[in-house]
């Protein structure tokens, strides 16, 4: 467990830089979106869920009201609930116990801790959050702070952060050859879906050429 | 107010969405195939992620500075270079293309 867990800090060290360049970017969307600096920061601490807060936000900076808002946070995430459906077996302790130790999925942290053969390593799963949750709120409390000087986060092409981290967490997977035609199959799935779905659920929905596993 | 309701759904809706797997399928085996079927998953779920978040704009599909920016950080990190270093190349490559057009 000790052993596990601090693997989980050393290797959530890189992707804890990368969630405080994203962090910050969300930072500046929520202040301009009319968010106080001490709203955007309670946001980061307590949803942790990038993809989420950012849509949510965008829901809110084009007049949309709460209920959607909170709609459109809640499709993003919608990844988590397969990704916790396909973890569930590897954590132990009763209900609220696992419910608990679910809420530590974040996407690095669930790619790190897969041990590839359906089963999770769930105290590296633990571990490499803690560094990723410290520079999701810092660099949030960059962002909210620095908003008005950076103006158009754009501008600086923080918009390729999050692509160019996902795709270093595919990297890792498609070492294995097995994988390489069903994560092409997914990619091939949420492109075709993006102009009929709202956003979040072409990913969900990528999720069915997972169901290619049931032949082995 | 309206943003602490946001603040607040957001984060509960998080909660119950990160919490039902476990609570509902948590504590016990599952069949190999289904396991066969986890295994699977995250390549899949990734793929659609880069996809989408290089890709899409909302519910519309467009190529921009920050396709080319993705495209040579992936290249460093096929290349195995560092998350870091591949982050910095899309961020500046973006940049770079935008401060040009």
């Amino acid at each position: 467990m000790d052993e596990a867990f601090r693997r989980g800090l050393r290797l959530g060290l890189p992707f804890s830089l990368v969630a405080f360049l994203l962090s910050l970017s969300f930072g500046v969307l929520a202040v301009q979106a009319g968010f106080s600096p001490l709203q955007a920061i309670v946001m980061s601490a307590v949803v942790h869920a990038g993809s989420a807060q950012v849509a949510a936000v965008a829901i809110i900076a084009g007049g949309g009201g709460v209920v959607p808002g909170i709609a459109a946070g809640g499709l993003m995430n919608a990844r988590f609930l397969a990704m916790g459906i396909a973890l569930a077996p590897s954590l132990p302790g009763g209900p609220l116990s696992r419910g608990l130790q679910g809420q530590t999925v974040v996407d690095p942290s669930w790619v790190l801790a897969n041990r590839g053969d359906g089963t999770f390593d769930r105290w590296q799963l633990f571990g490499s959050t803690v560094p990723q949750y410290v520079g999701w709120v810092s660099g949030t409390v960059v962002g909210a702070f620095a908003g008005d000087v950076v103006g158009d986060t754009d501008r600086f092409g923080l918009d390729a952060v999050f692509p160019t981290f996902f795709l270093a967490l595919l990297l890792v997977e498609l070492r294995d050859p097995r994988t390489r035609r069903v994560a092409l199959a997914g990619a091939v799935i949420a492109l075709a879906l993006v102009p009929f779905a709202p956003p979040g659920i072409p990913i969900l929905v990528a999720g069915i050429a997972a169901l290619v596993g049931l032949r082995r | 107010m309206t943003i602490w309701l946001l603040i607040a759904g957001t984060a509960v809706l998080t909660v119950l969405i990160k919490a039902a797997g476990p609570v509902v399928l948590g504590g016990r085996e599952l069949p190999a195939r289904v396991m066969g079927v986890i295994a699977l998953t995250p390549p899949v779920l990734l793929a659609a992620l880069v996809v989408t978040s290089a890709l899409a704009d909302g519910q519309r599909l467009q190529v921009d500075a920050s396709t080319a920016g993705v495209a040579v950080g992936g290249l460093l990190l096929w290349r195995r270079r560092s998350l870091v270093l591949a982050v910095v190349a899309a961020v500046v490559v973006t940049a770079s293309l935008r401060a040009l057009g």
